[in-house]
């Protein structure tokens, strides 16, 4: 007994952190798209962080419980309501059999992100639950969700130990029609543009198409001048690769992208970025800033440390832990016994 | 002396490009380069994608770093340099060209003002180097073909074309993987499965080995196809001749 699929909205998948290990066979990593909220999903519900979990694209989900289990959501906060309740966000909840979760569009971000604790009931392709709608790999029979589905619980629970204390600060995202920053590497292919190009990419603002997809961000902008054109001999593509096609306006390569392709790159969005550029509907603006690449891992690796230290926060929650608000700031407090 | 060039590719992948033409010779050192890593573990290099000229190494920046790993892997690099490479493995892929399963043979063979066993003749006298797989899973990049068989795609494409079929396209060869839809010119096709996602090994090629095919009338395909669908049947291999 699992969840059942009242409405699926625009565009509902399951998704893990991608199906790592085939690229060199052409197999397409795919996962979710903002991979920050849906380890906090995760991590939430006491999941391994790679759990599979459902991605919500712009809200507009209802699904019917038809067994008591313990969820999270995070990502987008598309307005949800259990039965007639407003539900919370970033927080562990449970939820008892026959309640129904609907979530309202999106107003902010673009992925809501709905975690269940032991997990969805979903086989293991290659090593991973994510689907890759393209190829029809993984998830619920290759495919998005649609009414009537059922996803069966692989260990429900009732509750979790200290529950309420399982909560993290809310994220804010980006609507349509905001400018956002993004960092970017340039390379690998940054020599097939002049100067020029080079500069437009930094200086001028590019606002997401509504062309844009799990496998590609379309751009929309000032075409970057390439110095004989933006062929390349075919090569290997990383996730945030942003790819430069004849017309000169970007794409940039997201988790559904293909493992190798035939135009040149011009430079890599950063992996922290990724999870806020996979929050940026279309009409988002972005402006491009250059980094650099030990900056890029220094990020990256301090985000490892954060998500380390929420782990064993909840590894390591007692009753002697506490929400404590002070001037307007929320902060979580753990008594420890002391001599 | 031989050297190669390290493309940043965000902070999370670099690319090893060998050369910017597409030779044979790139071919054998990026899989020298692509065997020499597996067998050094370096940790965390997650892994690795060959292309024509390059090889693309994904890796986990909060176990190792950009510097460090590129110092690695210039090590490992110059480690192949002035080295035998390892032969090749040669794959032997049974085709059969019965007009069913190559609706184009006949055009191709007058397109060229040859005979229909002319063209199969040509296309299954050669080895042909896989140099990368993508576009697709399984899809392999074929160099080799004979340019008497250079042959346009279709002006418009079908919009089904059934998994193991071989065609020609413009100056190359190649096989799909699945189905799909397709602009190629067909000749053929193999009752081998070139990517089947529930086996471990899930594409039957890799990059730098080659494939032979082999001409096989329909009975034959069929026992064929019957040994695949059980499980049963093991590719034919042998090592490339230098």
């Amino acid at each position: 007994m699992g969840i059942l699929i009242q409405t699926p909205g625009v565009l509902t998948t399951v998704q893990d952190l991608g199906r790592m290990g085939h690229q060199a066979c052409g197999v397409s990593p795919s996962g979710a798209m903002d991979q920050k909220s849906t380890r906090l999903a995760n991590i939430l519900v006491g999941n391994r962080e790679n759990e599979g979990v459902l991605e919500v694209t712009l809200g507009g989900t209802s699904i019917v419980f038809r067994r008591s289990n313990v969820i999270a959501i995070c990502g987008a906060p598309a307005p949800a309501v259990l039965d007639r309740q407003p539900v919370p966000f970033y927080k562990a909840l449970s939820v008892q059999a026959g309640q129904t979760l609907s979530f309202q569009y999106a107003p902010q971000g673009m992925r809501t992100y709905i975690a269940f604790a032991g997990g969805l009931d979903i086989p293991l392709v290659m090593g991973s639950r994510s689907t890759h709608l393209k190829s029809g790999i993984g998830g619920f029979h290759g495919r998005k969700l649609q009414q009537g589905d059922y996803i069966g619980f692989r260990s429900p629970r009732a509750y979790l130990p200290h529950q309420e204390l399982r909560r993290v600060e809310e994220e804010h995202f980006p609507r349509s029609g905001e400018t956002v920053s993004i960092r970017l590497l340039l390379g690998p292919q940054e020599d097939a543009f002049t100067k020029l190009g080079q500069g437009t990419l930094f200086e001028s603002l590019y606002e997401i198409s509504q062309n844009s997809d799990r496998m590609g961000y379309r751009l929309i902008g000032q075409p970057i001048e390439s110095k004989n054109g933006s062929d390349i001999i075919t090569d290997g593509i990383a996730l945030g690769s942003v790819q430069i096609p004849p017309s000169g306006l970007p794409i940039i390569m997201m988790a559904d992208r293909q493992t190798t392709g035939g135009y040149a790159k011009i430079a890599t969005v950063i992996t922290q970025d990724i999870s806020l550029l996979a929050q940026c509907p279309p009409g988002v603006k972005l402006r491009f800033v250059q980094c650099d690449v030990e900056t890029a891992q220094a990020l990256r690796i301090a985000g490892r440390r954060n998500i380390e230290a929420l782990i064993r926060r909840f590894q390591h929650m007692t009753g002697s832990s506490y929400w404590v608000q002070v001037n307007g700031k929320t902060y979580f407090v753990t008594l420890e016994a002391g001599t | 002396m031989d050297t190669c060039r390290y493309l940043l590719v965000g902070d999370s992948a670099v690319t090893v490009e060998f050369s910017r033409e597409i030779l044979p010779e790139t071919s054998q050192k990026i899989r020298a380069l692509k065997e020499q890593i597996a067998s050094a573990r370096i940790s965390g290099v997650l892994e690795t994608v060959p292309a024509y000229c390059s090889l693309l190494v994904h890796y986990d920046p909060t176990v190792i770093q950009y510097g460090q790993l590129v110092e690695q892997l210039k090590k490992l690099q110059t480690g192949i340099v002035g080295k035998a490479f390892p032969p090749s493995v040669v794959m032997e892929l049974p085709v059969c060209y019965d007009e069913r399963f190559g609706p184009d043979l006949e055009y191709v063979a007058r397109y060229h003002g040859i005979t229909r066993e002319e063209v199969i003749s040509l296309h299954s006298s050669q080895d042909y180097l896989v140099y990368m797989l993508g576009f697709i899973a399984g899809f392999p990049y074929l160099g080799g073909m004979d340019e008497r068989l250079a042959t346009p795609r279709l002006e418009t494409p079908r919009l089904c074309i059934e998994g193991g079929s071989v065609g020609i396209a413009g100056k190359q060869t190649g096989i799909y993987p699945v189905s799909s839809p397709g602009g190629w010119r067909l000749i053929g096709r193999t009752p081998l499965k070139l990517y089947d996602p529930t086996q471990e090994k899930i594409a039957l090629l890799d990059a730098g080995c080659y494939i032979h095919f082999r001409p096989v009338e329909l009975e034959e395909y069929r026992a064929i196809q019957r040994q695949v669908e059980e499980n049963r049947y093991t590719c034919k291999t042998w090592l490339k001749e230098v």
